[in-house]
């Protein structure tokens, strides 16, 4: 463990440092900050009974896409392509160190631009305090649950980055798998969904796991207050196996 | 391990190494062993394997087959005790380009497990080794000549103080001052550390290195001191000598005086001169009877004559050339 934070302190250093990581920032920050004036307009036009930071939050996945590979396709495929992995490993270091630090490097970033986003319901509330009087700008439960869904995906999809930069040596065909990857797991869950949703002869197992794949299914839940442990479960437990298939690639790939 | 112990223990040993990747063998039943305190040179064409061996000694990749055993830790059952005790300078020298230079020590440092207290001095100390505490300590890597980034990479393998030092061709693409300040580091390194370095520079391997291990084809051609290596690849004495006169007559002249002697090249000068290169065998003390029956020939008019010490570069073309030749031999013929 001892590794893992010197290298997990140098992971957040290079973050802060790294081009990339400020452009990936950027344009993140400017998408959101559209969608949720975007979200805003249409409600002034046409009154929504759902809250605005539940449908906010609902649009997670176009972010993901691009953020999550910009993040994460440079942590492995770059240092194997420039060669800084191999110097990494003559130290008395593990694999596992130097994944769990990418990883953790990742996320931690990955965390705090969401949370960065709290900031337009801030600044919506500073700038036209009479449309937050009603409260629904800054509804606590809401928030809480859609961030606590945000922290439990966000191991799997970050996972998935990782993994994809460590199976190869460029950072565009990483950032290509990830974000593929990325798109079949959140957008393909819900299309094979409306596929089992029109009955087209699928068993009731197949519907069962299918509903569990269903990643909106499981943001509607969180930010509606439900809690349940088979969506934290399915985050981590496919997140953990991706990052040991990323050591094992790593150590075999030495 | 006591310092006594260390002393007379190999700090090195590799028996029968061999690594394959796919249908290539990179390297083929190495072995050898190095002494604690010595410095010794990896020499071989590219591709020969030697960073395949020493990115097998360094703990970093894992052996096909075979053993190697360092400061009398196995490699392959632990690796990462291993690393403690080496310094390893990779081939080509990555680093990471964006962090300075003093930071990217500091962190090294870390990750070789420096004790915190300790951690500065030691960097310090491994800057002021290679030259970078006054001019390049706050530098941007990125910004580094190649010469201050081999100089980085030098002073990462000696963080720590490990037993072992490896280094992967350290002075490629340096200037002759750069050279010379790393044969001086180098200099200062023996009897403190064991040192294994790659150069494809043959003179500085000379100089720098009290032992010399040529591989080929993945097999050791060729070890031991470059006097050794000069009796075992190119024995006897070789003269060159400007002579007016002709080659065949300078042959009969030596013949007829009893010296077993042939002539390697001939090269002819303006003026009629004529240089050669001359190899005489078993010539023992007798280099002045040479000058003497040469220049008493009727037809010869001897100008020079000065011995030759064959340079670490034929040693290493006859080694390799000789190790080429035993692997034809050795190839079965394809009947047609």
């Amino acid at each position: 463990m001892r590794h893992f934070f010197t290298l997990f302190k140098h992971e957040l250093r290079m973050l802060l440092i790294s081009p990339s990581t400020y452009i990936a920032a950027v344009l993140f920050l400017s998408l959101m900050g559209f969608i949720y004036w975007a979200i805003l307009r249409g409600m002034v036009n046409t009154p929504s009974e759902t809250l605005p930071t539940v449908q906010f939050f609902s649009v997670f996945w176009i972010p993901v896409l691009f953020v999550v590979p910009l993040l994460t396709m440079r942590s492995i495929a770059g240092e194997r392509s420039s060669g800084t992995l191999d110097t990494l490993m003559t130290t008395p270091t593990s694999f596992v160190a130097v994944i769990l630090s990418k990883f953790s490097g990742a996320y931690v970033f990955y965390m705090l631009l969401w949370v960065l986003t709290l900031g337009f319901p801030l600044l919506t509330q500073k700038l036209y305090p009479h449309a937050a009087e009603s409260g629904a700008l800054l509804e606590y439960a809401p928030l809480a649950g859609s961030f606590l869904f945000l922290a439990t995906s966000g191991i799997l999809f970050i996972s998935i980055g990782i993994f994809s930069s460590s199976v190869t040596r460029s950072q565009v065909v990483a950032g290509m798998l990830s974000f593929t990857t990325l798109f079949v797991v959140i957008i393909g869950g819900q299309q094979i969904s409306n596929i089992a949703d029109t009955g087209s002869g699928l068993s009731s197992l197949m519907i069962a796991t299918v509903n569990y794949l269903q990643i909106f299914e499981h943001l509607d839940d969180f930010s509606r207050g439900i809690i349940d442990t088979r969506p934290f479960f399915y985050y981590s437990s496919t997140g953990l196996l991706l990052l040991g298939l990323s050591s094992l690639i790593n150590e075999a790939k030495a | 391990m006591t310092s006594k112990k260390k002393e007379t223990s190999p700090s090195i040993c590799v028996k029968d190494l061999t690594r394959q990747y796919g249908a290539l063998t990179a390297i083929n039943k190495v072995n050898f062993s190095v002494k604690f305190g010595e410095v010794v040179g990896f020499l071989g064409p590219n591709g020969a394997g030697k960073s395949t061996t020493m990115r097998i000694l360094s703990g970093i990749m894992s052996a096909t087959s075979g053993s190697a055993w360092i400061g009398g830790i196995c490699v392959a059952q632990n690796p990462h005790e291993v690393k403690r005790k080496v310094g390893y300078m990779p081939e080509n020298n990555p680093l990471p380009v964006d962090m300075r230079v003093v930071e990217y020590l500091r962190f090294r440092a870390r990750l070789k497990e420096v004790p915190r207290s300790k951690l500065n001095d030691c960097v310090q100390e491994a800057m002021e080794t290679c030259d970078l505490a006054r001019t390049a300590r706050r530098k941007i890597i990125g910004t580094l000549s190649k010469g201050f980034r081999q100089r980085v990479g030098i002073a990462d393998a000696l963080l720590g103080d490990p037993e072992i030092i490896i280094m992967d061709e350290p002075t490629i693409g340096l200037d002759p001052h750069q050279i010379q300040g790393i044969r001086k580091l180098i200099d200062n390194l023996r009897g403190k550390h064991t040192v294994i370095l790659s150069s494809h520079i043959l003179p500085e391997i000379e100089r720098s290195c009290d032992r010399v291990i040529i591989i080929n084809r993945g097999r050791i051609v060729a070890a031991g001191s470059s006097h050794d290596l000069r009796k075992e690849f190119l024995p006897g004495n070789r003269f060159s000598l400007i002579i007016e006169g002709t080659e065949s007559c300078v042959a009969s002249c030596l013949s007829k005086c009893g010296f077993d002697a042939a002539i390697l090249e001939s090269t002819r000068l303006p003026n009629d001169k004529l240089e050669l290169i001359l190899r005489v065998e078993k010539i023992g003390d007798q280099d002045l009877r040479l000058i003497q029956v040469l220049s008493s020939h009727n037809t010869l008019t001897l100008h020079s004559l000065a011995p030759l010490e064959p340079t670490l570069e034929e040693i290493f073309l006859a080694a390799t050339k000789r190790s080429w030749e035993e692997t034809l031999e050795n190839k079965p013929k394809i009947s047609t």
